[in-house]
């Protein structure tokens, strides 16, 4: 490896045998193979078409809600959809269609946070972890061995019962449980990388551990994170509905899809359509990250093929 | 796996030992993590004993006995003690010790999650095979769907759903509670286990009725494992038919199906096993949601009715109970491993 292949100039060099030579070539080429084949699996573009919905639907949403999700009705409570109500109305005369449409961008909040939180986390201490080896090494792993012991959803559980009830501790309490399995990709993909010949001449460079990580490491262990982070939003999706239902999420009267289908289960044999409408909105989310999550993977992941 | 078994020492005792080390050690963390976070609880624990209109002379001797005025550690040291003793505490809802509420309830629990794990291997193991071996076509695409949809759904949204057309509509199923309400209580419990119990006393109605109310929550909890076995059973039966001797086999002329189920499903036994076992720990999140849907007494009840009531005692106890049973069947797993595919030896 002589001096002058450092990554920046790596990266203006044409790529030989198609192995990516530095982050810059790897983003770029990862880049250009992704989009041409993630377009060529039809439920992958069924999982981004929903995705898509969301993001829209959450963004518009006081436009595309024909009521206001809030506004107690009480002379049309418990109405089954029709014309004026789509998707029919709660206990209190609030129109469902327009607390799911309003929901999405509950969800998409929980979505976002957890993933913002739980993504560097686990990437630090995935790298840290597999950087440095030894000692440290050991520690971390034993600690996120420690959190991996628990079903996610009763770990969240226990948080959310010491924290007390709210979105926000719902939202904590999923990211605690949910950077255990990034930390440990990132910590297997560093492994792979810490012996690389690029992250080898950056030593010799004389650059620091921190900036071999952050500069060097990371990038390279972006896309298999993203993937799992794709995979995982979709059980964050039914974590998070899961502890609104068992009242432990958001608080009333907020359009939580989850917590929705908590309250309307009392009325559930009357009025199916209070639990069936917002539990569609969850699957269809959840799926649709599913398939995202699927088609990234084989797109992203050369060992999948 | 191969590769790292050939890298380590033949003697399975200093792995085994250096597995248990991290399992004890493993524990402990569980431990400190349950007993952190029942420290950091907003909720005073002593106002919680002596109730809002104590003095503060009884407020102190409450809290001195309870040892909340030591360090850490050694509140630390006498939760373990206590565990080690077989004492969570009481709890609040029942003002028994948990443990004993734990084991009263946690039949229930083992029944449900033992036919949802049947329920899920009996289905899921030959969809994977059907899939594998239609790779790429027809059969391949509906099997993904269905895990894709098993995967998606939440689990208590679609126990509702179940309840409303097999019982409301339909009147299949049995509805919510372990059984009709006329046998509730008829039947003292053995093994704690409804079948079997009313099965050896011969009370063949109480047994029809138990399996009603069971079946339902049963496939609805085993959804989930069925579409995981069916995805990791497909997975690993590609990896074995794309080897050699599968073609030899092939190439002897055997028909298709020695082929699969003699010669490639013999091989992936083994870590079909571990699958199901690590499954079987997951069916107790499900469990959780499930039994608050359908009535059913069991654990995952008792927790969340603890949870709302602000009982740590109650909720640690069964934090804990899930985490060793999540290790325990981790190290199951392992030793199956251990025990069945030679090549780890």
């Amino acid at each position: 490896m002589t001096p002058e292949l450092s990554p920046a100039i790596a990266a203006s060099v044409p790529q030989q045998n198609g192995q990516p030579q530095s982050r810059g070539a790897a983003l770029r080429q990862n880049l250009q193979r992704s989009l041409r084949r993630l377009t060529h699996n039809p439920m992958t573009v069924a999982g981004l078409i929903v995705v898509a919905m969301l993001l829209l639907v959450a963004l518009f949403a006081p436009w595309i809600a024909t009521h206001d999700p809030l506004a107690q009705d009480l002379n049309n409570t418990l109405k089954a959809p029709d014309a004026a109500h789509w998707f029919g109305t709660d206990e209190y005369g609030r129109d469902v269609f327009s607390r799911l449409v309003h929901g999405s961008r509950i969800t998409l909040y929980v979505i976002s946070l957890v993933t913002v939180i739980v993504g560097p986390v686990g990437l630090a201490v995935g790298t840290i972890s597999g950087y440095f080896g030894g000692k440290v090494d050991t520690v971390f792993m034993r600690i996120t061995d420690i959190f991996i012991s628990f079903p996610s959803l009763v770990l969240a559980l226990a948080f959310v019962a010491a924290l007390g009830p709210g979105l926000d501790h719902a939202v904590m309490a999923i990211a605690l449980t949910a950077w255990p399995p990034i930390a440990r990709l990132a910590r297997a993909e560093t492994l792979q990388l810490r012996k690389a010949d690029f992250v080898v001449a950056v030593q010799l460079q004389g650059a620091s551990s921190t900036r071999i990580i952050v500069r060097h490491i990371v990038p390279m262990c972006l896309s298999s994170v993203v993937i799992r982070l794709t995979m995982n939003m979709a059980g964050i999706i039914l974590t998070a509905a899961g502890l609104g239902f068992l009242g432990l999420g958001a608080l009333p009267p907020m359009p939580e899809w989850g917590a929705m289908i908590s309250t309307g289960r009392r009325y559930m044999l009357e009025c199916w359509w209070l639990v069936a409408m917002p539990g569609v909105a969850i699957m269809l989310v959840s799926l649709a990250f599913n398939l995202l999550g699927d088609g990234l993977r084989d797109v992203l992941d050369p060992r999948s093929e | 796996m191969a590769v790292s078994a050939l890298r380590l020492p033949p003697g399975g005792l200093q792995r085994l030992g250096r597995r248990l080390g991290t399992v004890a050690l493993t524990l402990l963390g569980l431990l400190a993590l349950t007993f952190f976070i029942g420290r950091v609880m907003p909720l005073d624990p002593v106002l919680a004993v002596v109730g809002p209109d104590a003095d503060q002379s009884t407020y102190d001797q409450v809290f001195k006995r309870m040892g909340l005025d030591q360090p850490m550690y050694v509140q630390f040291s006498y939760y373990l003690n206590d565990l080690l003793h077989g004492d969570l505490g009481n709890a609040l809802l029942t003002g028994l010790p948990v443990v004993g509420d734990i084991k009263r309830v946690f039949p229930a629990t083992m029944e449900l999650a033992t036919m949802a794990i049947i329920l899920g291997t009996c289905i899921g193991i030959p969809l994977g095979v059907f899939a594998a071996t239609r790779r790429g076509k027809m059969g391949d695409h509906v099997v993904r769907v269905i895990s894709l949809f098993g995967y998606s759904t939440p689990v208590f949204w679609f126990g509702m759903m179940g309840l409303l057309v097999f019982y409301a509509w339909l009147g299949w199923a049995g509805g919510a509670g372990r059984v009709d309400l006329a046998y509730d209580g008829l039947i003292t419990p053995v093994t704690g286990f409804l079948l079997i119990d009313s099965a050896m006393l011969g009370e063949w109605e109480v047994f029809a009725s138990a399996f009603k109310h069971l079946f339902l929550p049963a496939c609805i909890l085993g959804l989930h494992s069925t579409a995981y076995i069916s995805r990791m059973t497909r997975a690993f039966m590609l990896a074995q038919l794309s080897q050699e001797y599968i073609l030899t086999a092939r190439v002897k002329g055997l028909s298709e199906r020695t082929v699969i189920w003699r010669h490639a499903f013999r091989n992936i036994l083994v870590q079909l096993l571990t699958i199901v076992a690590l499954t079987y720990g997951n069916l107790l999140e499900g469990a959780v949601l499930i039994e608050t849907v359908f009535a059913w007494p069991g654990f995952g009840q008792y927790l969340t009715s603890s949870l709302l009531l602000g009982d740590m005692n109650a909720v640690m106890g069964c934090v804990l109970l899930i985490g060793l049973i999540f290790v325990f069947l981790n190290l199951l797993a392992d030793a199956l491993y251990q025990v069945f595919d030679p090549r780890t030896r």
